[in-house]
């Protein structure tokens, strides 16, 4: 079996699993943001007084803090009466950050559970070994109620990675590169395993950014063959057991893709769509006016030290916004610590709370119409940061970084 | 109720979520009738007043890609579309749809044999459709 399939024939209670089983699994991690108020709704209907396990599910705020408006405001206050009201244990008030960086940070990503989010980029957390996908807010209510829910078994798809990666060539590179192969629905239903030397001498920050952007070709789950490296990550951040799950030799896969990193250039999604990669030299000279360091994708400590080394003792164009927003409370503490802060603030960047800022199209930084964005984010939609007619480019930090110095799209030098 | 009979209002492949519901509407969490009146609003405003309660959507691959919010169904749902026919769909749309009772229906290359305001009659129960102008028949997935 792969490891999808092992990890919900444990959940299930089934000793095999193929691909397209229905089967019902146990939950050990529910998260919802702000959309909980959306979940809340339906818990309501369903008429259940009790959540089923105070200690399993997360309620954080990260999608638009501090409050970007009135009825914000509101959905955040209703929601700090149900965590009191329900004795939610894991409650991350605005101040803590994006849920796809905290959730390990507070040790809820542990490999071989279940965790749902209703929030598309859970799959982040498969970087860990978990089965992690996201969900709406109507199964999320089933799930406060029950902690249970039903799956297929999806198919898998096995990644292998070699080589080594050029200088200013990062994950997101790799993972752009392989949704511009795959494409948007590339992955559609299906578990995508990671695993060749080159993952494996990957951070865990790093691996992250690859589980999160299989989400934009479809895949359902994404996972990292759990290793060393993780093992003492989740070790640090939590005193619960878990099982380590890696798939069998004989586990079958729809498709195997082997890849060679060696020669790899800096990447870009171009409008309007995350599979329409280029190389970033292909589209360099492009004027920008915002430039964006964060988000689940690369907001971590790793990707604001890549760009803090490029923009130190620099300038930002006069005709670039720079916006840099740390993950969470603890990467942007560490980022003081290491100086990045500062770094930025006298390269003429604005530093934001932690949070998912103007990524999503909510706040903090929308485009005007016939604006240029090149950002760490992982959507470029027609209008998803702002205007129907702006738009966004995604890259790696080092390339956000090079860019927002000189003013238009600009590759960064690999050697 | 065995059949669902409208006009199909029709788009390409990739329609996302944030296409069909805007990010900064988001704030809005509970008032489903004001959801609806956001629909497709940012990139294609026309849908507001070209689409119509009843309407059926008929649309390309990957349909209701990206993000998880179940506001892109409920703003259909509320806004009166009857059902959806797409090529393929997107894993979390599709459940958010179904559990809201917007019937979606998986049928291939729907979009050669059906065009924008033909008027069109599903049967749920077998998931044939059939295209009343052309009288062409289509068999939906099971």
């Amino acid at each position: 079996m792969t490891i999808a399939e092992k990890i919900l024939a444990k959940a299930s209670g089934k000793k095999k699993v193929v691909p397209n089983d229905i089967v019902m699994a146990k939950i050990d991690v529910a998260m919802s943001h702000e959309n909980a108020d959306v979940v809340l709704r339906s818990f309501r209907e369903i008429g259940v007084r009790h959540v089923w396990d105070r200690d399993k599910i997360v309620i954080l705020f990260d999608h638009r803090i501090p409050a970007e408006s009135e009825k914000s405001a509101a959905t955040h206050k209703r929601l700090r009466e149900f965590v009191k009201e329900q004795g939610i244990t894991h409650f991350y008030d605005m101040k803590e950050g994006i849920c796809h960086q905290i959730l390990p940070e507070f040790g809820l990503c542990r490999p071989g559970e279940v965790l749902v989010g209703t929030d598309s980029h859970t799959t982040t957390h498969g970087a860990f070994g978990t089965f992690a996908t996201g969900i709406g807010a109507t199964e999320m209510s089933g799930v406060w109620a029950t902690g249970e829910l039903w799956f297929k078994a999806p198919e898998s798809i096995k990644i292998t990675v070699n080589g080594s990666l050029q200088h200013h060539v990062s994950a997101k590179d790799l993972i752009l590169h392989i949704i511009g192969m795959l494409g948007a629905d590339g992955a559609d239903y299906k578990a995508v395993e990671f695993c060749g030397e080159t993952i494996h001498t990957m951070s865990i920050a790093s691996r992250m950014v690859l589980s999160n952007l299989c989400m934009e070709m479809g895949a359902k789950v994404a996972f990292v063959l759990p290793d060393e490296k993780t093992i003492s990550y989740v070790k640090e951040h939590t005193n619960k057991k878990f099982e380590v799950i890696v798939p069998d030799e004989n586990a079958q896969y729809i498709k195997e893709l082997p890849i060679d990193v060696t020669n790899l250039e800096p990447q870009i999604a171009c409008p309007h769509a995350v599979d329409n990669v280029k190389p970033v030299k292909d589209v360099a000279g492009i004027k920008i006016h915002q430039a964006l360091i964060g988000s689940c994708t690369n907001g971590r400590l790793e990707d604001l030290a890549v760009a803090a080394e490029i923009v130190e003792h620099k300038k930002v164009h006069p005709d670039v916004r720079l916006l840099v927003i740390p993950a969470s409370r603890k990467v942007y503490l560490q980022a003081i610590k290491q100086g990045y802060i500062e770094i930025f603030v006298k390269a003429g960047g604005l530093v934001l709370n932690p949070g998912c800022g103007p990524c999503l199209g909510a706040h903090q930084g929308l485009l005007a119409p016939g604006e240029v964005c090149v950002a760490t984010t992982n959507r470029n939609f027609k209008g998803r940061m702002g205007s129907p007619d702006s738009f966004v480019y995604l890259a790696s930090p080092a390339t956000v970084a090079f860019s927002a110095l000189t003013g238009e799209i600009t590759a960064p030098e690999t050697e | 109720m065995a059949s669902i009979t409208g006009r199909v209002y029709k788009f390409g492949d990739n329609i996302n979520t944030d296409v069909i519901y805007p990010g900064k509407y988001l704030s809005i969490t509970t008032d489903r009738e004001e959801m609806a009146k956001h629909c497709f609003e940012a990139v294609y405003p026309e849908f507001l007043t070209n689409a119509k309660p009843g309407d059926i959507i008929v649309a390309g691959k990957n349909f209701g890609c990206g993000s998880s919010r179940e506001q892109a169904a409920t703003c259909l749902k509320y806004f009166g579309i009857s059902a959806i026919i797409v090529e393929s769909c997107a894993r979390i749309f599709y459940r958010n749809a179904i559990n809201l009772g917007l019937p979606v229906f998986v049928a291939a290359n729907v979009c050669q044999k059906i065009d924008h305001h033909d008027d069109i009659e599903i049967d749920l129960e077998t998931g044939i459709i059939k295209n009343m102008k052309t009288n062409e028949v289509i068999q939906a997935a099971k």
